[in-house]
């Protein structure tokens, strides 16, 4: 089983036909690749060129359907650039060809002085979002963007965080201060502005409500405040507004150690768990070089899988709560208490394990692990069945859900949606069936989709979903490979414990990984997995040192978000509650 | 004691009764705010409050410690007349519609020849206090609260009336006792099984209870009409919301289930028993549905129960018509 190697099927030959195809149009110097980890081409593109590149690879002959992701990094003190065009700052646009399932990195350099590029909004309509996040974050600005303002961070905030020279710690910066007058400014600067947004405040003659919705609502689920104009209960539009929850994860992992970090990801999806673990240690893998044994993937599996029914047992139990039925969270937690007891004793931990470790997991599976496991297989079926039958088949809830904020799976694809809310419209794409990772593909299971692509669907999908989980975690415990915990490899943080009491070669390897942590070789890559929500993916970029140069953390929450509106124009206040609840989101995940 | 003639006897006896019915509606709702938390908890597989005294019995005292040593908070964009007089409103009416339910043969308040009408009209005037705590909130939550449960209160309060006139068309009277006495043996429940459902319905969306308590819907509106309340004043809607229950429940148990006829039993405990159930009744549909949109409320208002009511009634006039055509 390996872990390292990039996606199935010969990448070369693959890869070559959108880097030849490119090539053709836009010359030898238009496209200038880059050698990585990621299993993908990346491919400097001129500032120029951009919006024609992307338009071309957007276009029914290459279909990259979606905008994967759009980030940049700060270039000014990377150490080992060799080969690479000079930059200050570099951007990156991710792309997904789902129908192809191959995907292609675009970089575009752009110097100090000169922080501009042309907004690709008008060609990935999810770019939105990620463009005023880059500016958010690093200053870059985006010409015709339709509305470039901070998206993360608080309105009246000064300088780009995740630029190199802004500071990672309060303790470097001036004690923090609030007066009357700053509060009050603050307050101010959260005030929602309609024409500001474009909106009127009248029709004819009636008058619009702009209703605050957030970010303390019972219904918001977590920090987030979407603010909508009404007329009456209709919803004209609406403008969400999130940032409430943003902790800078992708700066701390600047300054802690490849090791250290792990415990960040837990917390990005915190419903996720462990499953926030992998897509990073695979990252970190493939940067290192290793290969973990087949045993430490399958536990992997094993507890991902754990983690995506607790994950969806929590979305089961509030998604009917917005529905108004308030019965069922009771259940679900219960049956998430079941789930949470099997992890405790397998981890130590409840909801943030942290428990992958660079090269496999932190200890392995205690005596008895497949009793517990197997209580909980037995325990789960019988349940999700009276869900179906109290719930899905009730027929309020088919009134509040069916055609609620449906979408098509093209509209899914350009808005960036990903996970259970893509299945939903009937598209099957599936990370771990389409690009095996963590040896997914020794098992047996199926991919459920939906057809509607409605608040339904999205509902029934997860109750699916846990099932098939079910499947592979009864595998996990039929074929529970034998053999160690760890990979065999000097880079494997922490080394074996038994081996460094007895080697001294080891004793100081653990010693400095402990210390100061593994140093890994300068080189970028990539590890997209199929997370509770949608696709998870850490792009990684190393600068031979201890800690991670860039680390970027594409979460699915975020587009799903960004999508609302779009969805929304013409709906009911209950229909926003409805679709609010079937997207499956935290804040956590969305803000970073 | 040469004052006290018969007739100061009865009216110190009536007071007496008017007292203890109030006390006792009132007492009835605030227990039931834990006795629905408890029930609650049982259906949901958990306990609900079980540590304030023995299986959590003092629990509404202690609430109650709590609820009046809150600070009595008027937000100061509130129109203060109206924010003041919503609360009072949303319990006197529904106390006051008490008066006209005759709990036994002997004990009653007021044994009004229009009692029915009486209730509807309190139950009308009900509707002003979330209007008016809504409105006067000065919050936009509040105000989408108070819209809807106008809107609800008023298509439902047309088919509430419609649907009992069925019971008023079999005995003749509007008169709560000349109900009851002509149910002995023979519960309206039967002839008037449209009626009930309609009713029942009906008396659900008046008292937005679970799942027509669109007017409060936590999950959109955050509690909506009653958001900027606090301490008492959100007490009295809050028990306000309970002697609602418990009035819709007696009035279905006197319109339709013979009201204290039963047999072996006295005649109070089989009151007591009634509206016992249709209060548990309440709480279930409570823990066991999702809440409908607030449209199709609407419309199921307007398209099922009002031709429902008005079919019922039809008929209901044609058989009396048939069966005692003088």
């Amino acid at each position: 089983m390996s872990v390292a190697t990039p996606p199935p099927d010969t990448p070369t030959t693959r890869h070559d036909a959108v880097v030849e195809a490119l090539k053709r149009r836009f010359g030898e110097q238009g496209v200038r690749e880059q050698a990585t980890l990621t299993g993908w081409p990346v491919l400097w593109v001129a500032r120029e060129a951009l919006t024609e590149v992307l338009g071309f690879l957007r276009d029914k002959s290459q279909a990259f359907e979606m905008l994967y992701d759009l980030s940049a990094i700060d270039e000014r003190l990377r150490s080992h650039r060799r080969d690479l065009p000079d930059a200050d700052f570099t951007v990156f646009y991710h792309l997904m060809s789902l129908s192809r399932n191959r995907d292609v990195i675009l970089k575009v350099a752009l110097g100090e002085t000169d922080l501009s590029l042309p907004s690709v909004a008008s060609i990935y309509p999810n770019a939105n979002w990620y463009e005023r996040e880059v500016w958010d974050m690093f200053g870059i600005t985006f010409e015709g963007h339709p509305h470039l303002t901070r998206i993360l961070m608080p309105p009246t905030w000064n300088g780009h965080p995740l630029r190199k020279d802004h500071h990672a710690r309060a303790t470097e910066f001036d004690p923090y201060t609030l007066t009357v007058v700053g509060q009050d400014k603050e307050q101010q600067a959260l005030k929602f502005d309609p024409e500001h947004w474009g909106m009127r405040r009248k029709h004819d003659d009636s008058e619009f409500m702009f209703l605050n919705l957030g970010p303390n609502h019972p219904s918001a689920h977590g920090a987030f405040r979407i603010v909508l104009q009404l007329d009456g209960e209709e919803i004209i539009d609406c403008v969400p507004d999130i940032g409430y929850h943003h902790r800078g994860a992708e700066k701390m992992a600047e300054r802690q150690s490849w090791h250290s970090f792990i415990p960040y990801t837990d917390r990005i999806d915190y419903t996720g768990g462990v499953m926030n673990n992998l897509p990073y240690v695979l990252a970190v893998e493939k940067l290192a070089g290793i290969q973990v044994t087949e045993r430490a993937a399958t536990i992997r599996v094993m507890l991902a899988e754990m983690f995506r029914i607790t994950s969806h047992l929590l979305f089961l139990g509030t998604y009917l709560q917005d529905l108004g039925a308030m019965t069922p969270v009771f259940f679900t937690f219960t049956d998430r208490q079941k789930g949470y007891e099997v992890i405790e004793a397998i981890t130590g931990f409840r909801m943030h394990p942290a428990w992958y470790r660079i090269g496999g997991v932190a200890h392995d599976l205690p005596r008895g692990w497949e009793k517990l496991v197997q209580g909980f297989l037995d325990w789960m079926p019988k349940r999700l069945r009276e869900y179906e039958r109290a719930m899905m088949e009730n027929a309020i809830v088919r009134e509040r859900t069916r055609h609620v904020a449906a979408h098509t799976t093209t509209e899914a694809l350009a808005w960036g949606i990903t996970g259970p809310n893509l299945r939903a419209t009937g598209f099957d794409f599936d990370l771990r069936k389409q690009r095996p990772y963590s040896g997914y593909e020794n098992f047996d299971f199926e991919i459920p989709v939906g057809s509607n692509g409605d608040a339904f669907d999205r509902g029934q999908l997860r109750i699916d979903e846990m099932r098939q989980s079910l499947r592979i975690i009864q595998q996990c415990v039929d074929h529970m490979p034998a053999g160690d915990y760890k990979a065999d490899h000097p880079l494997t943080t922490p080394p074996p414990r038994e081996r460094m009491l007895q080697h001294i070669e080891t004793l100081i390897t653990h010693f400095l990984q402990v210390s100061w942590g593994p140093v890994l070789k300068p080189n970028e890559s990539l590890q997209m997995i199929e997370a509770t929500k949608g696709i998870n993916g850490y792009y990684l970029t190393s600068d031979g040192n201890t800690m991670s140069y860039r680390t970027r953390i594409r979460t699915p929450s975020f587009p799903h978000l960004q999508h609302i509106p779009a969805l929304m124009r013409g709906g009911f206040v209950p229909d926003l509650i409805a679709h609010l609840g079937s997207i499956d989101f935290v804040m956590a995940d969305v803000d970073r | 004691m040469s004052w006290l003639t018969p007739q100061v006897t009865a009216i110190i006896i009536a007071m007496l009764q008017a007292l203890a019915v109030l006390l006792g509606a009132v007492l009835l709702g605030a227990v039931l705010t834990v006795v629905e938390r408890r029930l609650l908890g049982l259906w949901q597989d958990r306990y609900g409050p079980n540590r304030v005294g023995p299986f959590g019995s003092l629990q509404l005292i202690a609430d109650m410690l709590k609820i009046f040593f809150k600070e009595d908070w008027i937000p100061p964009f509130a129109d203060r007349t109206l924010f003041v007089l919503a609360p009072a409103i949303a319990m006197a009416s529904l106390l006051l519609s008490f008066i006209v339910i005759p709990i036994t043969p002997n004990l009653y308040v007021a044994d009004l020849h229009i009692g029915l009408l009486f209730f509807l009209a309190m139950a009308g005037i009900n509707v002003y206090a979330v209007l008016f705590g809504g409105w006067s909130s000065g919050n936009k939550y509040a105000l989408i609260g108070a819209m809807r449960a106008s809107a609800q209160t008023l298509s439902y309060e047309v088919f509430m009336g419609l649907a009992l006139m069925g019971v008023v068309a079999i005995t003749g009277s509007f008169n709560m006792r000349d109900i009851v006495n002509a149910q002995e043996g023979f519960w309206f429940v039967i002839p008037q099984f449209f009626g009930f459902c309609t009713f029942l319905i009906a008396g659900i969306a008046v008292t937005h209870r679970h799942p027509f308590d669109q007017p409060e819907a936590e999950q959109e509106l955050a509690d909506g009409y009653h958001i900027e309340y606090s301490s008492m004043k959100f007490g009295m809607f809050f028990i306000g919301e309970y002697v609602g229950m418990v009035l819709i429940s007696a009035l279905i148990v006197t319109l339709f289930f013979g009201g204290w006829h039963g047999p072996w039993l006295p005649p109070i405990v089989w009151f007591a028993l009634k509206t016992g159930f249709f209060l548990m009744l309440f709480i279930l549909l409570r823990a066991s549905l999702p809440r409908p949109r607030y449209d199709r409320v609407m419309s199921f208002g307007w398209k099922v129960c009002l031709p429902l009511t008005l079919i019922n009634l039809l008929i209901t006039g044609a058989v009396i018509l048939l069966v005692a055509p003088e």
